[in-house]
Parts: structure tokens; C-alpha cells; sequence
């Protein structure tokens, strides 16, 4: 039954919209469809299964500092891999990104050096200050507090006429705030070459999405503000990448944003600080590890006969000791001075501090 | 030199800035087309397009995070919020962003950016448009505040506010916006931020200012005068990092020192300059620290908002028993 208003009567219909959902390999890596083209170039599907390996074993290692007290409180992205990697692989160099504060992948993909993220959540500043593209943001821990900051670069890149574009990614919670409403609204407005990515991962802590909201998809929230969004499978990278790499394309292109709702599953705790088993039932997250995305693109590599035991057991022992290298590294870097927590206050201290 | 009000002051000295720096963006609600709802932006649309100066869908928060954006791009946004009142949705990306993104990312990235906004009573404004709560912005680290009180010193403030390296909230009284007038040269010469100045010089009491407040101080200091006393008044003119020498320079000299502000009194600016001279110039005191301020209520509607609003009387009383103390 139609509850729209006004339905029933002589009224036209002056709007309708449709939300797609991107995804080419099943949960168990075999085809849906026809895959998109980048997929021929098997050397980019490995280095994205590469970056999917190195994200998990970095953050395992992570909270394996935490809980031995040599790291402060950490954001894992366990299942979660594939939007980071999927969104950042499609970037270029000179694009920036706004990421959130559980975006390690992708900063890892573009540049940032695991002990500069140990270094900032182990408490010292200098993390932020890190290898990747000076022009990127660091993570943004206010929930959704950087969508703003991607329309300002946008409206810079727009103002310039530079063939650049923002990248701006954000949980499911964040898309309850304001903040991503106005940002979407004004990049609509003018057509910034902007790409919002929404992280679906179906809890923000302990609230899950039925309560964030009662909007079918996270994807439509973009059609009120005049521009298409998609959802995608988030544990699939080739659908994330894929979509990434389109909205990219089209922002630099001048067609405007997009909005892409990566839907995925939180399989860990929210933070080193939560307890997930306190608010969600195991067996869902049982059931949800079966969905995860670092399983999906290797079944999909071995039916190609492009990955195997030994390259697995490779790669394990590879990313084990890049690992551990940083971590040393990390763990080696001594505390600063006191007095250097006034650096970097202003350009040059005001008189009144020195 | 052309007599102008301190509202075609701001606008002269934005036109200034955006004609020397490619990089400076003008943005906010109705500072288009409409040249603002104060008159502020009038015409700069007209002659820097559409894109530099950018009428914004009606979002606070969001004008001071697209300033923050911008900055860190390398542009020098100077967002406009129509009243203060409408700024606290921004306090979020001021104290979270603004302020700290040069700090927490060791310099990498900085955010050179200005948010304007008309602020104060005594324009009988409606409801939300009259507050002074310049305090909980000069509380933030790493944030410039930025008061002028005079055309002369919106213009030369406003330029360096605008070339500073760092973030800037630029406080402008409403009620001197046009009750004031003075000769402006649009030689684009900024004047230094992060010290007070001396307005007039005495030796009796020390009177601290800010913004519209000036306007009664000085009034008092003229009145003062004929009674005998000598008043040297000081516009404190940046809150945020605030000249601390030139206070203590003037109270070691009158002994005396009376704080003027429109904000309600409890932790107001003025305690913090009480404080400073109690701990700094403690010895040269010879009447304890007064404060004429608002009063510790909302500001009323525009019916009693003269009642609210310190006067020049009261000034002068507060310098009276200063100067008779003891």
C-alpha cells in the first residue's frame, strides 16, 4: 500500500530515486558478475590482498600492545579492511584524504609508516606528523567532525581548478550528525569533487543501525542532498575499489559528489577500551566472520590459481616482520621534552608565552 | 583621509586583503549578494565573483569547518557568522580543529583562517543577538580573539588578522558598528596583534577595555578629568594571547586599575586581569582590583538591555573608589 501523501488524488510525482548495491564475489570468492576491469591486473589485486594482510596483522599486534600496557587505547579495523584499502587504492597521490579514527588501512596504503600510528595512539603527537601525503588529514577522532574540512579542500581544489579530489570517510554513526548533513548539502550545492564514504559497520559502540536510523540505506541520505549515493558490499574490495575508483573519476571530471555506503561488520570491539560481549550476542559476529573480507579475495586469488599455501605462508611471516620492525622502532622512540608540547601552539610563540 | 564607520572599515579592509592575496575567500550566510546582514561584505561579491565570495547554505558549523578545510588547503577563508549567538554550533571545530590542527599534526598541516561575527547588547536586537561570551573563546589554546574599537583598528587588526598563520576569531561590537567614525587610510598597513594599546595616558587609574565597552570608558576617563582624575585607558584589543606588559607597565605607574566589560561577571576576562595583576603587580596595587561588568543574568531583552549594559556612570564610580580607597 502507498502511504505516501498525498497518494490516491491527482497529484504528480515530481521525485523518485533508486539506490543500487555494487558487489561482484560472494562471501566464498566465486564471481557474481562479470568483474570490473582493474580486476585483469592480477599484481593490483594482490597488492590489495598484500594491504588487507598487513592492516589485520598490524592491528592484532596493536592491541596486543595495548593489553600489555605499551600502547594507548586503539581503534581495530578487524573486518573492516576492504573499505580503507578498497577507497584508498583508487586515490591519487595528490587527492587528499579525511579519514576517521578507524582508517589505519588507508593510511597505511598511502604512505603512513606503522610506527608513526603507534606512535600517535601511543600518545605523542609526532604520529601525525607522518610519511604520507603531507596534504592528508590525520584521523579525525570527533565523530564525523571532518566532513566540514573535506568541503573546505574540495571548494580549494574547485576554487584552483586543480584536478584533485577529497576523500572523506566516516561511520554509520557519523552519517546521525549535522556535520556529514551539512557537508553533503553544501558539496551538492557546488558540485565539489568530493566522495563520501560511509563505513557501515552496523554498530557505533553499542548502538546498532536500527537505532542510528531509520533511513533504508545510509546511500540515499545523498539524494537529499542532490547527488547519488551507492552501497556497496564492504567486504567485498572489489566492489568497494571499484566504486571508489568511479566517484573518483567522476569527481575529478567535474561531475560532482557521491556518497558510497561500504557496507561491512564491526568484528571487533569498538575500541581497546570496549567490550563488544557486553551488548551483542556472539553468535552474530560468529556468523558475520564468515562474511569478512581478507578470506573473500583469497578464495577468489586461489580459484584463479594466482595464490596458494606457500605464498599465504609468506606473506604471514613477511607482514610479521614489518610488524614487529615497526613496533621496535616505535617502541625505541623516547618521550619528548616537556617544554616541546609548546611547540606547533602558534607559528611563533606569542611573547606573552615565551 | 576618509571618515568611515567601523563596519566600512571591516569592509575596506577586506576588500584590501582579497585584492592583494588571491588566497583570501570570504564566506558565510547573506555576504553575497546581499553584502551581508550588517552591510560588512557590501559589494565585494560584485567585484571578487561568486566563488571567492561564497554565499554558504544556513550552517554555522559548517562556515568554520569549510574555513578549516580551506586553510589547510593554503586558502585564507574569512567566514562570517551573522551573530554571535549563532556561533556555539562552531565551538565544536574551533577547539577541536582550528585551534589544535597545527598543534596535533606537529605543523604539517595549519589553519590560517578568520571567523568573523558582530557581537554585544545595545542595538535593541531580538532575543539570542546581544551576549559577550568572548571568554569561552580566549579560554582555547592555540585560538587567537580579536576585538577592535575603533574604524582605525578594524582595519588595521582585520588585515593582520587575516595575514596571521594562524586561527582568528575577530570579534566586532555591534553597537559601535556605526556610532563610531574615524579617518581610515587604506594604506594596508595591519596593525600587531597580541597588544593592547594605550588610548590615553594618566597617572591616576588604570581603566581595561575591550570592543564597544571603550566607548563608555573613555567617556568616563573625559569626565574624570574634570573632577581631577587622570585616567589612562588601555584597549586590551587581543584577548587571546592578551598583553600582559603593557597592563602591569600602566598599573605600576596609577597604582589603581578598574576592568570594564559588557560579559556577565563571573569568570569573565576581568578576573583573569585581576588575577594576572594580583600575582604580577601585587606591590604596586594601592587600591584593590575593581570590575564594572554585566551582570550575572541574561542579557534582557532590548526593554532593560541599558540597564544591563555598564555606564559611564558606573565607570566612573568604580574609578572613584579605586582612587579613594584607603
Amino acid at each position: 500500500m502507498d502511504d505516501t501523501p498525498g497518494s490516491g488524488q491527482d497529484f504528480p510525482v515530481i521525485a523518485r530515486f533508486e539506490v543500487r548495491r555494487r558487489s561482484y564475489l560472494a562471501p566464498d570468492g566465486a564471481p557474481l558478475r562479470a568483474l570490473p576491469s582493474f580486476a585483469s591486473d592480477l599484481d593490483l589485486l594482490l597488492a590489495l590482498y598484500r594491504g588487507m594482510v598487513l592492516t589485520r596483522t598490524f592491528d592484532l599486534k596493536a592491541v596486543a600492545l595495548q593489553r600489555t600496557g605499551r600502547l594507548g587505547t586503539y581503534a581495530v579495523s578487524l573486518g573492516q579492511e576492504a573499505v580503507s584499502i578498497g577507497v584508498a587504492s583508487a586515490m591519487r597521490e595528490a587527492d587528499v584524504l579525511l579519514p576517521s579514527y578507524r582508517d589505519n588501512a588507508a593510511l597505511l596504503w598511502r604512505g603512513v609508516k606503522m610506527e608513526e600510528i603507534l606512535l600517535y595512539w601511543g600518545g605523542d603527537e609526532r604520529g601525525n606528523c607522518s610519511s604520507g601525503p603531507p596534504h592528508d588529514f590525520p584521523f579525525c577522532v570527533p565523530v564525523g567532525s571532518q566532513a566540514p574540512h573535506a568541503a573546505g579542500v574540495a571548494y580549494a581544489f574547485r576554487l584552483r581548478k586543480e584536478p584533485r579530489v577529497a576523500v572523506c570517510l566516516f561511520g554509520d554513526g557519523a552519517t546521525s550528525k549535522g556535520d556529514v548533513w551539512e557537508a553533503m548539502n553544501f558539496a551538492g550545492v557546488w558540485k565539489l569533487p568530493l566522495v563520501f564514504v560511509a563505513n557501515n559497520n552496523q554498530w557505533a559502540i553499542s548502538v546498532p543501525l536500527k537505532l542510528q536510523t531509520a533511513s533504508a540505506t545510509l546511500a540515499q541520505k545523498a539524494i537529499a542532498a542532490g547527488f547519488a549515493g551507492e552501497q556497496v558490499d564492504g567486504n567485498d574490495v572489489l566492489a568497494v575499489r571499484a566504486a571508489a575508483e568511479e566517484a573518483i573519476a567522476a569527481a575529478r571530471a567535474g561531475g560532482g559528489p557521491r556518497l558510497i555506503e561500504a557496507v561491512t561488520y564491526r568484528l571487533g570491539d569498538h575500541t581497546t577500551a570496549d567490550d563488544a560481549a557486553r551488548y551483542r550476542p556472539p553468535e552474530e559476529v560468529q556468523a558475520r566472520w564468515k562474511e569478512e573480507p581478507i578470506t573473500r579475495l583469497r578464495s577468489y586469488l586461489v580459484s584463479r590459481k594466482a595464490w596458494g599455501k606457500s605464498q599465504e605462508e609468506q606473506l604471514a611471516a613477511e607482514c610479521q616482520e614489518r610488524v614487529e620492525a615497526a613496533v621496535e622502532r616505535y617502541l625505541a622512540t623516547g618521550p619528548r621534552a616537556p617544554q616541546t608540547m609548546f611547540d606547533h601552539l602558534y607559528a611563533e610563540l606569542p611573547a606573552v608565552y615565551a | 583621509m576618509p571618515e568611515l564607520t567601523l563596519v566600512e572599515a571591516v569592509n575596506l579592509a577586506l576588500a584590501r586583503a582579497m585584492a592583494d592575496d588571491a588566497d583570501v575567500v570570504v564566506l558565510g550566510e547573506d555576504v553575497g549578494v546581499n553584502g551581508g546582514v550588517f552591510r560588512a561584505t557590501a559589494g565585494l561579491q560584485r567585484r571578487f565573483g561568486p566563488e571567492r565570495v561564497v554565499d554558504t547554505p544556513l550552517a554555522e558549523l559548517l562556515i568554520s569547518g569549510l574555513c578549516v578545510g580551506m586553510a589547510a588547503q593554503g586558502l585564507k577563508p574569512v567566514g562570517e557568522i551573522q551573530f554571535m549567538g549563532f556561533l556555539y554550533p562552531c565551538i565544536d571545530q574551533l577547539v577541536n580543529h582550528a585551534s589544535r590542527l597545527r598543534h596535533r599534526t606537529q605543523g604539517r598541516l595549519t589553519c590560517p583562517m578568520v571567523l568573523r561575527t558582530p557581537y554585544g547588547a545595545g542595538i535593541r536586537a531580538p532575543e539570542h543577538h546581544s551576549e559577550s561570551t568572548e571568554v569561552m573563546l580566549a579560554h582555547i589554546p592555540g585560538l587567537r580573539v580579536v576585538v577592535p574599537s575603533s574604524p582605525e583598528r578594524a582595519y588595521g587588526l582585520l588585515l593582520a588578522a587575516i595575514r596571521d598563520p594562524d586561527p582568528v576569531v575577530f570579534l566586532e561590537p555591534t553597537r559601535i558598528y556605526r556610532a563610531v567614525k574615524g579617518e581610515v587610510e587604506d594604506d594596508g598597513e595591519a596593525l600587531p596583534l597580541d597588544v593592547a594599546f594605550v588610548l590615553r595616558e594618566g597617572r591616576d587609574v588604570t581603566l581595561i577595555a575591550w570592543g564597544a565597552m571603550l566607548k563608555e570608558t573613555l567617556a568616563a576617563a573625559d569626565a574624570l578629568a574634570d573632577e581631577g582624575i587622570a585616567a589612562e585607558v588601555i584597549d586590551l584589543a587581543t584577548l587571546k594571547p592578551y598583553d600582559e606588559e603593557t597592563i602591569l607597565a600602566s598599573v605600576a605607574k596609577t597604582g589603581r586599575c578598574v576592568v570594564v566589560h559588557e560579559a556577565a561577571r563571573t569568570a569573565g576576562f576581568g578576573a583573569e586581569i585581576a588575577a594576572l595583576i594580583a600575582e604580577r603587580g601585587l606591590l604596586s596595587l594601592l587600591a584593590p582590583v575593581a570590575r564594572v561588568t554585566g551582570y550575572d543574568t541574561i542579557v534582557p531583552l532590548p526593554r532593560l538591555e541599558q540597564h544591563y549594559l555598564p555606564s559611564v556612570d558606573r565607570v566612573m564610580a568604580a574609578a572613584r573608589k579605586v582612587v579613594g580607597f584607603g
